[in-house]
């Protein structure tokens, strides 16, 4: 052989960690912390809404989590983790000053640029709402450019809602028609009670010139994009984004798949006519 | 450039090779199987043995003549070699509270594969689409491909499971080669030798040989031929692909998940499965963590595990993510079929699943349906 086979990029340094100082931490609910992370050396990278990055804890392991900063105007890596296995929970006792590995940032992005003129619909279900954020700030920060702007938001109880502070700030101060609503209350919750696709129904958008934006998990997604499409919006105008387990984040290791796409390469963002009748198999 | 070698220049092949400093390996016999292994001389090709191999079964037995390469796939494939079972990418050492990730110097030996069957130089064609032809390539993959050099030889005599035929892949090798070999057993016993690069055709010029005319380039086809004959078409691979996902929910799948097993062993004697896991395994002393990457299989539970369980908690949701991954969604994600017809995966498996019948219970419900 002895000659050039690719012209593309390694993976060594796409596969080594790039050490990051938690710089500030926040619990957000019983178990979920923000960490934001900055670079021990150098600049921080730059990632797109909906991308995600490779998080390192030493001695543990490494998961793909999503990028929750506002990516136009904060120069550290924001992530938002839930403490649920080995590495989150790892990553979630990290201290201020504790140096983590960062890789990325993999995968696509929301065509939240591509929305420009159209109206907004986000719905998230609970630690679903850190991934959107993002693509929040972005319309946010070029309100003007954007029509109506529907933020639904929804989560089992009230103490499994994030960001609740800075979301009602949102309301207040940008023109964002906020609906909230959690599947169990409890004694102090005043709001509404009810899941997340019974505020659809009653939202303000223009179906034939809207993009909707779903996080949350896969058969909250399902149902939300069944209700949205009752409302008549095209399937192609439902963006959603999806999880696997991964342990490359560069389309090299199989896990992520799901039929014919590579959730790492092809996502983690889909519109939902690319993934309704795979995610409609059980197991696939 | 070609040329007719007898068996002796097989020997020439090695010595020139290992002059150079190269590694050289090939199939030999070891624990009643044919393995690839390194060799210092062609006498430790398994000379004058075939294999017998049947669905869950393999038995070497005795030739009655010297044939080198009288045999067809085994146990293993070239993947050990480019995509090696485990190999550790870096090393991440604690320094005073930082983290200090640390390289290892790549290997630069060239080593020859000698002996690579149509089948197995169509498998790495498909490694290398996978593995270095998206938008970022496994380095050390690379390293070690760009360091290859394939000696083919085409098949005379499939086994029993050997459908490459109906996949498009053999018995005769079409390009991916530096040089390839056929076997003439009958008559005189020799060798049509034929180059595929520049880097072939100096190996080639350096061997002792005869000039090889018509007749010659005649009887090696006619070796190939025989042996697509025999084997005829036992797959169909026109319209597998929509076949296949158009029957997500087919009742064979429960079938074959009453026989299978997930033990893996399908996966891991593919030439093509290339799924791996990154694990960072500590040394005990805490102050380093070393990246490995090592083969993995869907057949495990682990293999999708997520927060609140694996994805594919059934066997029979791993062996649709398998056979439909081969010989359909394989396709979807890069542009080539998963499967190249070598046969492992029905001898190996322990129970002797073929993906063949799979295939073809699956067609026939589907065509008692339409």
């Amino acid at each position: 052989m002895a000659q050039t086979l690719t012209e593309t990029a390694g993976s060594l340094e796409a596969m080594t960690p790039v050490p990051y100082a938690v710089t500030a931490k926040r619990q957000d609910t019983y178990d979920t912390w923000t960490l934001e992370l900055e670079p021990v050396d150098g600049a921080p990278i730059v990632p797109g809404p909906g991308q995600f990055n490779m998080l390192y804890a030493f001695g543990v392991g490494e998961v793909p989590i999503s990028n929750a900063g506002n990516f136009e105007t904060d120069e550290r890596l924001v992530h938002t983790i839930r403490a649920v296995g080995a590495v989150t929970k790892a990553l979630c006792a990290a201290e201020i000053g504790t140096i983590v590995g960062v890789r990325g940032p993999f995968g696509n992005t929301w065509p939240i640029v591509e929305a420009k003129g159209k109206d907004v619909v986000v719905v998230a279900g609970g630690i679903g709402l850190p991934p959107l954020r993002p693509a929040i700030y972005h319309v946010l920060k070029n309100r003007k450019d954007y029509g109506r702007f529907a933020l639904l938001y929804g989560a089992r109880t009230p103490t499994d809602l994030v960001f609740l502070d800075e979301v009602k700030s949102w309301q207040c101060n940008y023109d964002v028609d906020l609906d909230i609503t959690v599947d169990v209350g409890d004694t102090d919750w005043k709001g509404k009670v009810g899941l997340v696709t019974k505020l659809i129904p009653p939202a303000q958008f223009d179906a034939d010139d809207a993009q909707a934006f779903v996080v949350g998990p896969e058969i909250m997604m399902k149902f939300v994009a069944q209700e949205l499409m009752n409302r008549d919006l095209p399937a192609e105008s439902i963006n959603v984004s999806l999880e696997r387990t991964m342990r490359c984040g560069v389309g090299l290791c199989g896990h992520c798949q799901i039929g014919p796409t590579l959730v790492c390469r092809d996502g983690a963002c889909y519109t939902w006519d690319k993934v309704e009748k795979l995610l409609a198999v059980k197991e696939l | 450039m070609r040329a007719v070698l007898a068996p002796e220049a097989l020997e020439a092949i090695v010595d020139v090779l290992r002059r150079r400093d190269w590694r050289v390996i090939a199939p030999t016999v070891r624990d009643k199987a044919i393995v690839y292994g390194e060799i210092a001389s062609a006498t430790e090709l398994p000379v004058g043995w075939k294999d017998v191999q049947g669905p869950g079964s393999y038995k070497l037995e005795r030739r009655d003549d010297e044939a080198r390469f009288g045999y067809a796939v085994g146990p293993q494939s070239w993947k050990r070699e480019l995509l090696a079972p485990s190999v550790r990418l870096l090393q991440i050492k604690r320094t005073n509270g930082g983290l200090e990730p640390v390289k290892d110097a790549a290997e630069t030996k060239r080593t020859a594969f000698f002996g690579v069957r149509p089948c197995e130089v169509a498998a790495i064609k498909i490694q290398d689409r996978v593995l270095i032809g998206g938008k970022y390539a496994d380095e050390d993959y690379l390293q070690r491909r760009e360091n290859s050099f394939v000696i083919a030889v085409n098949c005379g005599e499939p086994a029993a499971n050997c459908f490459c035929a109906s996949m498009g892949t053999g018995p005769k090798v079409e390009d991916g080669y530096d040089l390839v070999l056929t076997e003439i057993t009958g008559g005189t016993h020799h060798f049509v030798a034929e180059a595929g690069t520049d880097e072939g055709a100096e190996l080639l010029a350096e061997l002792p040989q005869q000039p090889a005319a018509d007749a010659d380039l005649t009887a090696a086809q006619t070796v190939t031929d025989a042996a697509r004959e025999k084997m005829g078409i036992t797959l169909d691979r026109s319209d597998v692909h929509d076949l296949l996902l158009a029957n997500l929910e087919h009742p064979r799948y429960d079938d074959v998940a009453s026989r299978c097993l997930a033990c893996t062993n399908c996966t891991l004697a593919c030439p093509t499965c290339f799924c791996t896991a990154v694990d960072d395994a500590n040394d005990l002393s805490g102050e380093a963590d070393d990246r490995l990457r090592s083969w993995d299989s869907c057949f495990t539970l682990q293999y999708s595990e997520m927060h609140g369980g694996g994805t594919r908690k059934e066997t029979k949701s791993r062996y649709r993510q398998w056979l439909t991954h081969k010989l359909s969604t394989w396709h979807d994600q890069f542009d080539t079929l998963g499967c190249v017809g070598c046969g492992r995966c029905i001898t190996w498996c322990p129970v002797g699943i073929d993906i063949r019948e799979e295939v073809a219970a699956i067609r026939a419900t589907q065509e008692a349906k339409s």
